[in-house]
C-alpha cells in the first residue's frame, strides 16, 4: 500500500492526532495500525469530545453494581436480582437505510445486555423525525418502526415503550435510540475483560463480511445529500442468528465456561479486542487467517473494521474450548479460536506467525485525546427569551385548541407504532405501552421494573441546562406515576458537530443540567452513548439528550395506570401551576414559534413528588396517576379520560391566565384520581411531603371534558377527542 | 397429564407456554428440542409461537422438515392432542396437519394487540370450557396471520365444524373489518377433521393470568386437561 502524503485523513484523524500517535508509537505506524487508531480514536469509540463532560455525571449509589465503562450498566434490585441496561444511537445508518439501520441498532444494544450475562427482557426506543407531512420522513418513519419490530419481534424480546417526536430539525437526520434491559443474578455479572495469559480468544456467531466497514467513522461525520453512497457503511441484521447467539451465549455463561466476553459493535474486532485487553490490563493477538469469512478476498483492515452483526468475542480457558464448541454446535453456530491472551499489553494482529499490526492496547483505549472544545453561547439563546404569547392570551376556542393538540403529531396516540412491536412476549409486561412508563413483573418475585424514555428537545434547544435537567425529571416522574421509585438512568446524548462552539456550548450546558438533576433525584448514570455530528447539510438537530430511566416497584400489585377508572372519582393536581407558556406545544401549534423561557424546575419539589407517588401507590390510595407534560393540564386530563371514555368536570381556581392554566407546561405536576374516601389520607400524605395540591373536580360518565377557569370554558366531547387522537398517526404515517 | 413444548431454533413463546401451562394446570411441561426423533408418552404437544428458522423462506416452511415433525405427524395421526399457536399454526399448515395457509397481514404490517374472538365450536377437546358464541379477548402478535384456503375446501371446513375461533366485534358480530389480518371468513383458529389438532393465531398463553390483563386464555388449557384426565 502506498502512503498518501496525509495518511491521517483517510482514517478520520487530524494532523495533531497523527503526531501524537507517532510520538506514542515512537515510529511510523503502518496502514493497518493507523486504521486501528482511526476507529478507536473516533468520537464514536473514543468519546474524545465528550469524556471531560461525562466525568461530571454521578455514577455511584448503593444500587449501582456496574457503572459506565462496561458493555452496560448494572443495578441491584434486591433479593439477589440485578438488571443490566443501556441505550445507544443508530442515527446515521437509519438515515441512509431506515429498516436495517434501526434493526441493527436494536441488535447491537441487545448484545450489549447479554454480554453482561443478563437475559434481555424488554426494549424501548426513542425516535425523532422531521415534518411527518414530508414523503421522505414518512418513509423513514415506516422503515425505522418496521426495522425495530422486525428485529425485536423475531428475538422474542418485547418492545414495551419509548417516545416519538417530530420536528423539522430532524428532517435529514432522524434519531433512532434503542434501549434494552436484561435480568441477571447480582453475583453473576460478566465483564468484557481478556484476563489470564494463555487463555483462548474465540469469535462466535456470524461470519465476517464487508458490511458496515468503517461504520464508527461514518457515525462521527455529518450527513449530506450525497450520503446514498454510504449504504455499504450500513450493516445488515439477522435477528434469527442473534436469537441463536443469545441462547448459546446464555447457555455457556450458565455453565461457567467463560472468563470474559464482549459483543462486536462499532469498529468490530478492533474495538472488542482492544477494549477487552485494555480493561484487563493484558494483551491479546488475533490471527486473521482463522477468522471465518463470508466471502474471500477481504483485506486485513476490512476484517479488522468490519461491523458484521451477530458476533461475540469470548475469552476462554483452553480446557473449556471444546465444551463451548459443543454448545455452539447444538445451535448450528460457528465458534472458532482466533487468538490468545498475552501479558505484553500489546494488541496484535497476525496472519500465522507474521505480525501485521502491533499496538499497546492502552494507546487505543486509554490514550484517546480528550478535548475541551471552545464554547460560545448562541445568539438565539437570549433572543428567543422574548416571546409574544398574544395568540394564546387573547383567548381561543379552547375546546377546539385541545382537539387540535390531541391530533397533533407530537401528542396523538402512538398505537400505530407500538402495535407493530410484540410488546407482550415473555409474559412480563403488566403495564403495556401507551401510559407514562411500561411496567414489567420480574419472574419469581413480586417486584417490578418501570421503564421510560424521554427528552423534550425544544426545551433543551431554548435552555440546554434546564432542558437537560427536565429530561431527567420527566423520565423519573414517568416511573413514579406508575408507583416505581426511580433507580438509575442511561442516556443517549444526540447533538450536532462538537467542533462548532455553539453546539459544544449546548452539549456542556445540557449535560451539566442532566448531571445536576440525576444527583438531586438520586438516579445515577450507569452508562450511555454519545452521538455527535447529527447534522444534515450543515443544519444541526435540536440538542437531544435522551434519558432512559429504570424504576423499581417493590410489589407489582401496587402499580398505578394513568387513566381514570370510574365516574365519581375525585380528580386532583399535585404540584403547582405557574404562568409558564414558554416553549409550549400550544404556542407552537398556534404560531409555529418556539420561544419564551422554558418552564422552571424545582428539583427538590420533583423529588418530593416522586416520593409521594411511590408511597401513595404502596398504600393503595390512588386510582390513577399521570404526569402533566407537553400540552399542559388540559392534555393530561384528556389522556386520563380517553382510554375508558370517561368524562371530567373540572374547575381551576388560580390567578393564572386561562391559557397558562389549561396549556402551560409547568413541571413536576401529576394528575391523580381517587375514591372520595381516600381524600383524607392523601391530604395528610401530601402535607407530610410539603406538596402543593388542589382538588380540581370529578370524573363523570358524560361524554364531555369540561374545564372552567373564571369566565373561560373549555368543553369538548370525549368521543371527538378519541377520534382525533387515535386516527391522527395512522393517517399521517400512511405512505 | 404430560405436556411437551417443541422448541425450534427461533421459537420464542416456548417458555411462555411452559409458564402459563404451569400457572393454569399446576403441571410442569417439558421442552423438547426439534432435533429429537421421539416424543414418549405425551398427552399434549404444543408447537409454540416465534420465528422458527427466522421465518426465512416462508413461515413454518423450514421447521416442518425438523426431525421432530415426523413424530408429531405420526402421533397426530394416532389422535394425540396437538396445539399450534401462531408460528405453531403456520408450521402445522406447512406440515399438512391442518388445511390452508397463513398469508401476510392485509395492512402489510406486524400487528400486536388484543382482539375479540367468537367461539364457533365448543365441542372440541380444546374448547369444552368455552361456550359456542362466547366472545373472548385474546392477543394476536404476527405479521402473517391472514388465513387462506380454496373456496371449495372452505365450505368443507365450515360444514364439518372445523372453524373454532373467528375474529369478531366486541358484541360478537362478525364482519370482514373485524379480522385485523384479512383472514378468510375471519378465521382465527381451526381443528383438523378428527378434532385433535388445533391451530390458532391468537395467543391463549398470553392471557392466562389476571395480572397480564385477562384470563380468557385459561379455559383452553383447562379444556385440554379435562379432555385428557376427565372429570375436573
Amino acid at each position: 500500500m502506498t502512503e498518501s502524503p496525509k495518511p491521517w485523513l483517510e482514517h478520520g484523524l487530524t494532523r495533531e492526532e497523527h503526531e501524537q500517535i507517532l510520538e506514542l508509537m515512537g515510529r511510523q505506524p503502518n496502514y493497518l495500525e493507523l486504521a486501528l487508531f482511526g476507529v478507536m480514536w473516533s468520537e464514536h469509540c473514543g468519546y474524545k469530545n465528550s469524556k471531560a463532560q461525562l466525568r461530571k455525571f454521578p455514577t455511584d449509589g448503593p444500587q449501582v453494581l456496574q457503572g459506565p465503562g462496561e458493555n452496560a450498566g448494572v443495578v441491584s434490585l434486591g433479593d439477589g436480582l440485578a438488571a443490566a441496561f443501556k441505550m445507544e444511537s443508530h442515527n446515521h445508518p437509519s438515515a441512509i437505510e431506515p429498516y436495517q439501520g434501526a434493526a441493527t441498532g436494536v441488535g447491537g444494544i441487545i448484545r450489549d445486555i447479554f454480554a453482561m450475562g443478563a437475559r434481555p427482557i424488554a426494549s424501548l426506543n426513542s425516535l425523532r423525525f422531521g415534518d411527518v407531512a414530508d414523503k421522505r420522513v414518512k418513509r423513514l418513519l415506516n422503515g425505522v418502526v418496521a426495522g425495530i419490530g422486525g428485529y425485536g419481534n423475531c428475538m422474542g424480546i418485547p418492545t414495551v415503550g419509548g417516545d416519538l417526536y417530530f420536528h423539522p430539525s430532524y428532517q435529514g437526520n432522524p434519531l433512532v435510540n434503542a434501549m434494552c434491559l436484561g435480568l441477571m443474578k447480582a453475583d453473576k455479572i460478566y465483564k468484557g475483560q481478556a484476563a489470564g495469559e494463555g487463555n483462548i480468544v474465540m469469535l462466535v456467531g456470524a461470519r465476517t463480511g464487508r458490511d458496515g466497514i468503517k461504520g464508527a467513522s461514518f457515525a462521527s461525520e455529518e450527513l449530506s445529500d450525497q450520503d446514498h453512497d454510504k449504504r455499504p457503511n450500513v450493516q445488515v441484521g439477522d435477528p434469527f442468528m442473534e436469537k441463536l447467539l443469545l441462547e448459546a451465549t446464555l447457555e455457556i455463561l450458565e455453565a461457567d465456561l467463560v472468563v470474559g466476553l464482549q459483543d462486536l459493535g462499532a469498529a468490530g474486532l478492533t474495538s472488542s479486542g482492544a477494549e477487552m485487553a485494555g480493561r484487563a490490563g493484558s494483551g491479546l493477538y488475533l490471527d486473521l487467517d482463522l477468522v471465518p469469512l463470508r466471502e474471500e478476498g477481504l483485506l486485513d483492515w476490512e476484517i479488522m473494521l468490519s461491523e458484521s452483526q451477530e458476533r461475540m468475542l469470548l475469552v476462554v480457558e483452553p480446557a473449556k474450548v471444546e465444551a463451548i464448541r459443543a454448545v455452539f454446535d447444538k445451535w448450528d453456530l460457528t465458534a472458532v479460536a482466533v487468538g490468545q491472551v498475552t501479558s505484553d499489553g500489546m494488541f496484535a494482529v497476525r496472519r500465522g506467525e507474521r505480525i501485521l499490526a502491533q499496538v499497546p492496547a492502552e494507546f487505543l483505549t486509554d490514550r484517546v485525546p480528550v478535548y475541551q472544545r471552545p464554547q460560545k453561547e448562541p445568539a438565539y439563546f437570549s433572543q428567543k427569551k422574548n416571546a409574544d404569547f398574544s395568540a394564546l392570551l387573547g383567548g381561543q376556542n379552547w375546546g377546539e385548541l385541545l382537539t387540535k393538540l390531541m391530533e397533533s403529531p407530537n401528542l396523538c396516540s402512538r398505537r400505530w407504532v407500538y402495535e407493530q412491536y410484540d410488546h407482550m412476549v415473555g409474559l412480563n409486561t403488566i403495564i403495556r405501552p401507551g401510559g407514562d412508563a411500561a411496567l414489567l413483573r420480574l419472574p419469581g418475585s413480586r417486584k417490578g421494573l418501570a421503564l421510560s424514555s424521554d427528552c423534550n428537545s425544544r426545551y433543551v434547544h431554548l435552555n440546554p441546562r434546564l432542558g437537560g435537567a427536565i429530561a431527567v425529571a420527566e423520565a423519573a416522574l414517568n416511573c413514579a406515576v406508575v408507583g416505581a421509585k426511580p433507580l438509575a438512568l442511561t442516556n443517549c446524548l444526540n447533538f450536532g458537530n462538537p467542533e462548532n462552539p455553539e453546539i459544544y456550548w449546548q452539549f456542556v450546558q445540557a449535560t451539566d443540567g442532566l448531571a445536576e438533576a440525576a444527583r438531586a433525584l438520586g438516579t445515577p448514570v450507569t452508562g450511555g452513548n454519545v452521538s455527535f455530528y447529527n447534522e444534515y447539510d450543515g443544519q444541526a438537530i435540536y440538542p437531544t439528550p435522551t434519558i432512559g430511566m429504570v424504576g423499581l416497584i417493590e410489589n407489582v400489585d401496587d402499580r398505578i395506570t394513568h387513566f381514570f377508572k370510574a365516574p365519581g372519582h375525585l380528580i386532583a393536581l399535585v404540584g403547582r401551576s405557574l404562568e409558564e407558556l414558554g416553549a409550549s406545544e400550544a404556542h407552537y401549534l398556534l404560531t409555529g414559534r418556539e420561544e419564551g423561557e422554558v418552564p422552571s424546575l424545582d428539583l427538590d419539589l420533583a423529588a418530593r413528588l416522586n416520593d409521594f407517588l411511590v408511597e401513595a401507590a404502596s398504600k393503595k390510595l390512588l386510582s390513577s396517576a399521570h404526569d402533566a407534560a407537553e400540552g399542559g393540564l388540559a392534555v393530561a386530563l384528556a389522556e386520563c379520560c380517553l382510554p375508558l371514555a370517561l368524562g371530567a368536570d373540572v374547575v381551576l381556581e388560580d390567578s393564572l391566565s386561562a391559557a397558562a392554566a389549561f396549556f402551560g407546561e409547568s413541571q413536576s405536576r401529576a394528575v391523580i384520581s381517587l375514591v372520595p374516601e381516600n381524600l383524607e389520607a392523601i391530604v395528610s400524605l401530601l402535607n407530610s411531603k410539603n406538596l402543593p395540591f388542589s382538588v380540581l373536580g370529578k370524573t363523570t360518565d358524560h361524554d364531555l371534558i369540561s374545564l372552567k377557569h373564571g369566565e373561560d370554558v373549555l368543553q369538548v366531547p370525549v368521543n371527538v377527542l378519541i377520534k382525533a387522537w387515535t386516527e391522527a398517526l395512522p393517517r399521517a404515517a400512511a405512505l | 397429564m404430560k405436556a411437551a413444548v417443541v422448541v425450534f431454533p427461533g421459537s420464542n413463546c416456548d417458555q411462555d407456554n411452559i409458564r402459563s401451562w404451569l400457572a393454569v394446570t399446576g403441571q410442569k411441561a417439558d421442552l423438547v428440542w426439534h432435533k429429537q426423533t421421539s416424543l414418549p408418552n405425551y398427552d399434549l404437544i404444543i408447537i409454540p409461537g416465534g420465528f422458527s428458522f427466522g421465518d426465512y423462506l416462508r413461515c413454518g416452511a423450514i421447521a416442518r422438515f425438523s426431525p421432530i415433525m415426523s413424530e408429531v405427524i405420526r402421533q397426530a395421526g394416532q389422535g394425540r392432542l396437538v396445539l399450534g399457536i401462531c408460528n405453531g399454526f403456520q408450521i402445522l399448515t406447512e406440515a399438512g396437519l391442518l388445511p390452508g395457509a397463513l398469508n401476510r397481514n392485509k395492512n402489510l404490517k406486524y400487528i400486536c394487540g388484543d382482539v375479540h374472538l367468537r367461539v364457533e365450536n365448543d365441542k372440541t377437546a380444546f374448547t369444552s370450557k368455552y361456550k359456542t358464541g362466547q366472545v373472548l379477548t385474546m392477543p394476536i402478535s404476527h405479521g402473517e396471520g391472514g388465513y387462506s384456503l380454496h373456496p371449495r375446501e372452505l365450505k368443507k371446513l365450515q360444514d364439518a365444524g372445523q372453524v373454532v375461533f373467528r375474529y369478531c366485534a366486541p358484541d360478537g358480530t362478525v364482519s370482514p373489518e373485524d379480522a385485523p389480518n384479512g383472514s378468510l371468513d375471519n378465521i382465527a383458529g381451526i381443528v383438523n377433521r378428527q378434532g385433535n389438532v388445533l391451530g390458532m393465531m391468537p395467543h391463549p398463553e398470553r392471557l392466562a393470568e389476571e395480572e397480564l390483563g385477562g384470563t380468557d386464555g385459561r379455559p383452553l388449557f383447562v379444556s385440554v386437561l379435562q379432555a385428557v384426565i376427565g372429570g375436573c
